[in-house]
């Protein structure tokens, strides 16, 4: 007797809503502007938050934030599957942007691995078409083949 | 300036190969014959359908196989009113647990055949399968159940299965 097998998908099309510190995020992201969240502290959140994380005080501001920034930790990723954001090898990063004092999940297209170290100055490059996604940034990349 | 962006798509999607498995590929199989095979548990003598190929409640192997009838009665049901995609019916329609005769355990299948108000607990129904020259080893062979002209079942004969 062979035994079946078949295909099963299970996918759940979410959709979320932003509110008001998240929706501001990515709506700069569409209009091509990085913005992050100040906290009564004076930290600034990137990616922002409705409530600072150490004291949960609500955040006072969107503020403006730099397009580049410093890795501060990163892996690299040395084949690519199907729905990674890059096809060839790049590095998932925290990228603490300039302005900022947190660090933002993302990716750096530098090529191959010896080109990155935590210290090294990226920059984001911008898609073509922006429609208000994280993809919006397509990737950062070193700063010096920016 | 465009207007601001309030919400985001955020899909969540696993793609899995299901393999059926021994039990489950002949129960499939059954189907494609337009049979509803179980498996006995060697202990309590209760029949599973579908069958796991082990019995759920002494964990031992299921290895006799039993054909059950596509006959059974509603233990119970719930009236669907919320459309969703990739359904082949219309709202409001009605999913059961069937205790299909010789079977110990209610069997989840669609009800059609009469207006959804007058589904009941007890009501005798029966398989609706496919054309012959659809029948397939998949549950799509049962396109459904439908009432047929008998009593009602005594609500002591599947008190047990609720």
């Amino acid at each position: 007797m062979s035994i079946l097998s078949a295909p099963h998908v299970l996918e759940y099309p979410y959709r979320r809503s932003l509110g008001p510190v998240l929706g501001a995020f990515f709506t700069g992201l569409r209009d091509r502007r990085l913005v992050g969240a100040r906290t009564p502290r004076g930290r600034v959140l990137v990616p922002p938050q409705e409530w600072d994380p150490e004291t949960g005080e609500a955040v006072q501001e969107i503020v403006p934030v730099g397009e580049s920034g410093v890795v501060t930790s990163w892996a690299w990723v040395f084949a690519p599957r199907r729905h990674h954001p890059l096809e060839r090898p790049f590095a998932f990063a925290l990228i603490r942007l300039d302005g900022a004092d947190t660090a933002l999940l993302h990716v750096v297209d530098a090529g191959e691995p010896s080109r990155m170290r935590s210290g090294l100055r990226v920059r984001a490059r911008w898609r073509a078409e922006t429609v208000g996604s994280i993809r919006d940034l397509e990737c950062f990349v070193p700063e010096a083949s920016a | 300036m465009s207007e601001p962006v309030k919400s985001i798509v955020t899909p969540v999607r696993l793609d899995y190969v299901y393999t059926a498995g021994v039990a489950s590929t002949r129960f499939l199989q059954g189907l494609a014959q337009g049979r509803i095979l179980g498996q006995r548990c060697p202990v309590t003598g209760k029949v599973y359908v579908p069958p796991r190929g082990s019995s759920p409640t002494h964990g031992v192997p299921t290895e006799e196989e039993v054909e059950v009838s596509d006959k059974g009665t509603v233990t119970t049901y719930c009236i669907v009113r919320i459309p969703s995609e990739n359904l082949s019916v219309k709202p409001p329609f009605v999913c059961a647990h069937i205790l299909l005769d010789g079977a110990d355990i209610p069997f989840f299948a669609l009800i059609q055949g009469c207006p959804f108000d007058q589904v009941r607990m007890g009501m005798r129904v029966r398989a609706v399968w496919a054309p012959k020259e659809e029948l397939a080893p998949t549950f799509e062979s049962i396109r459904w159940f439908e009432p047929i002209d008998e009593p009602d079942a005594a609500y002591e004969s599947y008190a047990e299965h609720l």
